[in-house]
Protein backbone atom coordinates (compact mmCIF):
# COMPACT_ATOMS: atom_id res chain seq x y z
CA UNK A 1 0.00 0.00 0.00
CA UNK A 2 1.37 3.26 -1.09
CA UNK A 3 -1.16 5.45 0.72
CA UNK A 4 -0.76 9.31 1.59
CA UNK A 5 -2.31 10.37 4.49
CA UNK A 6 -5.75 11.27 5.12
CA UNK A 7 -6.65 14.90 4.11
CA UNK A 8 -9.07 15.76 6.63
CA UNK A 9 -10.95 19.22 6.62
CA UNK A 10 -13.48 20.56 9.06
CA UNK A 11 -14.97 23.61 7.16
CA UNK A 12 -17.61 26.35 6.82
CA UNK A 13 -17.65 26.28 3.02
CA UNK A 14 -18.39 23.97 0.38
CA UNK A 15 -16.44 21.79 -1.36
CA UNK A 16 -16.26 20.39 -5.19
CA UNK A 17 -16.81 17.02 -5.17
CA UNK A 18 -14.88 16.48 -8.87
CA UNK A 19 -11.99 17.99 -7.86
CA UNK A 20 -11.63 16.32 -4.55
CA UNK A 21 -12.28 12.62 -6.15
CA UNK A 22 -9.25 13.93 -9.25
CA UNK A 23 -6.93 14.99 -6.82
CA UNK A 24 -6.52 11.40 -5.29
CA UNK A 25 -5.66 10.04 -8.82
CA UNK A 26 -4.00 12.93 -10.24
CA UNK A 27 -0.13 11.96 -10.90
CA UNK A 28 -0.56 8.39 -10.43
CA UNK A 29 -1.30 4.71 -12.29
CA UNK A 30 -2.00 2.56 -9.75
CA UNK A 31 -5.58 3.25 -8.93
CA UNK A 32 -8.37 1.24 -10.22
CA UNK A 33 -10.92 2.83 -7.77
CA UNK A 34 -12.83 5.92 -6.28
CA UNK A 35 -15.57 5.71 -4.43
CA UNK A 36 -17.15 9.23 -3.25
CA UNK A 37 -20.11 9.41 -0.75
CA UNK A 38 -21.42 13.14 -0.36
CA UNK A 39 -24.27 13.29 2.62
CA UNK A 40 -26.39 16.59 1.66
CA UNK A 41 -29.50 18.06 3.15
CA UNK A 42 -32.80 16.91 2.84
CA UNK A 43 -35.82 19.15 2.95
CA UNK A 44 -37.88 16.46 5.35
CA UNK A 45 -41.13 17.08 2.80
CA UNK A 46 -40.51 20.75 2.68
CA UNK A 47 -40.49 21.62 5.73
CA UNK A 48 -37.24 22.66 6.53
CA UNK A 49 -35.26 26.24 5.78
CA UNK A 50 -32.01 24.82 6.69
CA UNK A 51 -29.72 22.88 9.44
CA UNK A 52 -27.72 24.02 12.07
CA UNK A 53 -24.17 22.10 12.19
CA UNK A 54 -22.39 22.87 15.56
CA UNK A 55 -18.88 20.97 15.89
CA UNK A 56 -16.46 20.69 18.52
CA UNK A 57 -13.43 22.40 16.99
CA UNK A 58 -10.20 20.12 17.42
CA UNK A 59 -11.55 17.47 18.30
CA UNK A 60 -13.69 16.98 15.18
CA UNK A 61 -10.62 16.95 13.44
CA UNK A 62 -8.74 14.96 15.85
CA UNK A 63 -11.82 12.09 15.84
CA UNK A 64 -11.87 12.29 12.32
CA UNK A 65 -8.25 11.84 11.67
CA UNK A 66 -8.89 8.56 14.15
CA UNK A 67 -11.47 7.24 12.17
CA UNK A 68 -9.83 7.75 9.09
CA UNK A 69 -6.41 6.14 10.16
CA UNK A 70 -8.27 2.86 11.26
CA UNK A 71 -9.59 2.88 7.97
CA UNK A 72 -6.20 2.94 6.30
CA UNK A 73 -5.00 0.55 8.43
CA UNK A 74 -7.95 -2.43 8.06
CA UNK A 75 -7.84 -1.68 4.24
CA UNK A 76 -5.18 -1.04 1.34
CA UNK A 77 -6.29 2.11 0.39
CA UNK A 78 -4.29 4.08 -1.37
CA UNK A 79 -5.82 7.68 -0.51
CA UNK A 80 -8.58 8.95 1.96
CA UNK A 81 -10.44 12.48 2.17
CA UNK A 82 -12.96 13.31 4.34
CA UNK A 83 -14.49 17.12 4.36
CA UNK A 84 -17.32 17.54 7.14
CA UNK A 85 -19.28 21.57 7.02
CA UNK A 86 -20.49 23.15 9.58
CA UNK A 87 -22.61 26.25 10.20
CA UNK A 88 -25.89 26.55 8.66
CA UNK A 89 -26.25 24.53 5.51
CA UNK A 90 -29.84 24.58 3.19
CA UNK A 91 -31.75 21.69 1.74
CA UNK A 92 -29.62 20.94 -1.67
CA UNK A 93 -26.59 21.83 -0.27
CA UNK A 94 -23.77 19.05 0.84
CA UNK A 95 -22.87 18.17 4.46
CA UNK A 96 -19.89 15.99 4.24
CA UNK A 97 -17.75 14.14 1.59
CA UNK A 98 -15.64 10.98 1.93
CA UNK A 99 -13.52 10.16 -1.05
CA UNK A 100 -11.77 6.49 -0.93
CA UNK A 101 -9.53 5.19 -4.01
CA UNK A 102 -7.77 1.71 -3.71
CA UNK A 103 -6.28 -0.41 -6.46
CA UNK A 104 -9.45 -3.07 -6.53
CA UNK A 105 -13.10 -1.79 -6.10
CA UNK A 106 -13.98 -3.58 -2.27
CA UNK A 107 -11.37 -1.38 -0.12
CA UNK A 108 -12.85 1.81 -1.86
CA UNK A 109 -16.40 0.95 -0.96
CA UNK A 110 -15.80 -0.67 2.52
CA UNK A 111 -13.29 1.89 3.43
CA UNK A 112 -15.63 4.81 2.48
CA UNK A 113 -18.93 2.81 4.26
CA UNK A 114 -16.43 2.58 7.13
CA UNK A 115 -15.76 5.97 7.56
CA UNK A 116 -19.36 7.26 7.28
CA UNK A 117 -20.91 4.75 9.78
CA UNK A 118 -18.05 6.04 12.34
CA UNK A 119 -18.47 9.34 11.73
CA UNK A 120 -21.94 9.25 12.43
CA UNK A 121 -21.54 7.85 15.58
CA UNK A 122 -18.21 9.36 16.93
CA UNK A 123 -17.38 12.47 15.32
CA UNK A 124 -18.70 15.37 17.15
CA UNK A 125 -21.66 17.23 15.42
CA UNK A 126 -24.49 17.99 15.95
CA UNK A 127 -27.43 19.18 13.54
CA UNK A 128 -30.13 21.59 14.77
CA UNK A 129 -33.37 22.06 12.23
CA UNK A 130 -34.34 25.70 11.26
CA UNK A 131 -37.81 25.36 10.18
CA UNK A 132 -40.05 26.66 7.11
CA UNK A 133 -42.31 28.03 9.47
CA UNK A 134 -39.74 30.55 10.90
CA UNK A 135 -39.61 28.04 14.38
CA UNK A 136 -35.83 26.54 15.57
CA UNK A 137 -36.96 23.20 15.47
CA UNK A 138 -35.28 20.49 17.61
CA UNK A 139 -31.82 19.09 17.95
CA UNK A 140 -31.72 15.97 15.42
CA UNK A 141 -31.98 13.03 18.04
CA UNK A 142 -29.45 9.83 17.29
CA UNK A 143 -30.61 7.03 15.44
CA UNK A 144 -30.22 3.48 16.90
CA UNK A 145 -29.95 2.60 13.27
CA UNK A 146 -26.40 4.43 13.11
CA UNK A 147 -25.06 2.90 16.06
CA UNK A 148 -25.71 -0.66 14.71
CA UNK A 149 -24.34 0.32 11.51
CA UNK A 150 -21.46 1.40 13.10
CA UNK A 151 -21.53 -2.17 15.49
CA UNK A 152 -21.10 -4.26 12.02
CA UNK A 153 -17.98 -3.28 11.44
CA UNK B 1 -8.45 24.43 36.75
CA UNK B 2 -10.30 22.29 34.63
CA UNK B 3 -11.89 23.80 31.54
CA UNK B 4 -15.16 22.59 30.90
CA UNK B 5 -16.95 22.61 27.06
CA UNK B 6 -20.66 22.11 26.48
CA UNK B 7 -22.39 21.59 23.05
CA UNK B 8 -25.87 21.51 21.31
CA UNK B 9 -28.77 20.99 24.49
CA UNK B 10 -26.32 20.41 27.07
CA UNK B 11 -24.72 23.61 26.49
CA UNK B 12 -28.09 25.44 26.04
CA UNK B 13 -29.80 23.99 29.18
CA UNK B 14 -26.67 24.89 31.31
CA UNK B 15 -26.45 28.27 30.15
CA UNK B 16 -22.66 28.97 28.78
CA UNK B 17 -20.55 27.24 26.04
CA UNK B 18 -17.43 26.88 28.60
CA UNK B 19 -16.19 27.49 32.21
CA UNK B 20 -13.25 27.24 34.25
CA UNK B 21 -13.75 24.79 36.90
CA UNK B 22 -11.76 23.42 39.95
CA UNK B 23 -12.79 19.59 40.62
CA UNK B 24 -13.35 18.55 43.60
CA UNK B 25 -10.74 15.07 44.76
CA UNK B 26 -13.92 13.00 44.87
CA UNK B 27 -14.18 13.72 41.07
CA UNK B 28 -12.67 10.17 39.71
CA UNK B 29 -14.33 9.14 36.85
CA UNK B 30 -16.92 10.67 34.51
CA UNK B 31 -19.94 9.15 35.94
CA UNK B 32 -18.73 10.98 39.47
CA UNK B 33 -18.18 14.31 37.62
CA UNK B 34 -21.98 13.88 35.98
CA UNK B 35 -23.09 13.48 39.90
CA UNK B 36 -21.48 16.22 41.01
CA UNK B 37 -22.58 18.81 38.52
CA UNK B 38 -25.68 17.96 38.78
CA UNK B 39 -25.36 19.39 42.22
CA UNK B 40 -24.28 22.43 41.19
CA UNK B 41 -27.57 24.29 39.88
CA UNK B 42 -31.05 23.55 38.34
CA UNK B 43 -29.59 24.13 34.88
CA UNK B 44 -26.68 21.62 35.31
CA UNK B 45 -29.72 19.32 36.78
CA UNK B 46 -31.67 19.91 33.89
CA UNK B 47 -28.73 19.11 31.51
CA UNK B 48 -27.42 16.31 32.72
CA UNK B 49 -30.67 14.47 33.53
CA UNK B 50 -30.52 11.75 32.17
CA UNK B 51 -26.80 9.91 32.68
CA UNK B 52 -26.68 7.45 29.04
CA UNK B 53 -27.86 10.44 27.13
CA UNK B 54 -24.90 12.56 28.11
CA UNK B 55 -21.09 11.71 26.29
CA UNK B 56 -17.58 12.79 27.90
CA UNK B 57 -14.61 13.65 25.98
CA UNK B 58 -11.42 14.02 27.94
CA UNK B 59 -8.62 16.47 26.65
CA UNK B 60 -10.54 15.70 23.23
CA UNK B 61 -11.36 11.93 23.37
CA UNK B 62 -14.27 10.05 23.68
CA UNK B 63 -14.29 8.12 27.57
CA UNK B 64 -16.61 5.43 28.94
CA UNK B 65 -18.97 6.85 32.27
CA UNK B 66 -17.00 4.86 34.21
CA UNK B 67 -13.22 5.46 33.27
CA UNK B 68 -11.30 7.81 35.11
CA UNK B 69 -10.89 11.29 34.24
CA UNK B 70 -7.28 11.70 35.44
CA UNK B 71 -6.32 15.78 35.53
CA UNK B 72 -7.25 16.85 31.86
CA UNK B 73 -6.58 20.30 30.58
CA UNK B 74 -10.66 20.10 28.99
CA UNK B 75 -13.59 17.96 29.63
CA UNK B 76 -16.34 18.27 26.84
CA UNK B 77 -19.70 16.98 27.83
CA UNK B 78 -22.25 16.48 24.82
CA UNK B 79 -25.44 14.86 23.87
CA UNK B 80 -24.93 11.81 20.75
CA UNK B 81 -23.57 12.92 17.56
CA UNK B 82 -26.05 13.62 14.84
CA UNK B 83 -23.50 14.69 12.24
CA UNK B 84 -22.67 13.35 9.07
Amino acid sequence: MTATDPVIRVQREDFDIAAESARLTQGRSDVGAVVTFAGLCRDEGGTLAALELEHYPGMAEAEITRIAKQAAERWPVTGLTVIHRFGKIAPGENIVLVVASSAHRQAAFDAASFLMDFLKTRAPFWKKEHRKDGTTGEWVEAKDADDKAAERW
Amino acid sequence: MTKLVYFAWVRERIGVGEEQIDLPETVKTGADLLSWMKTRGENYEAALAVDNAIRIAVDQEHVDHDEPIGSPREIALFPPMTGG
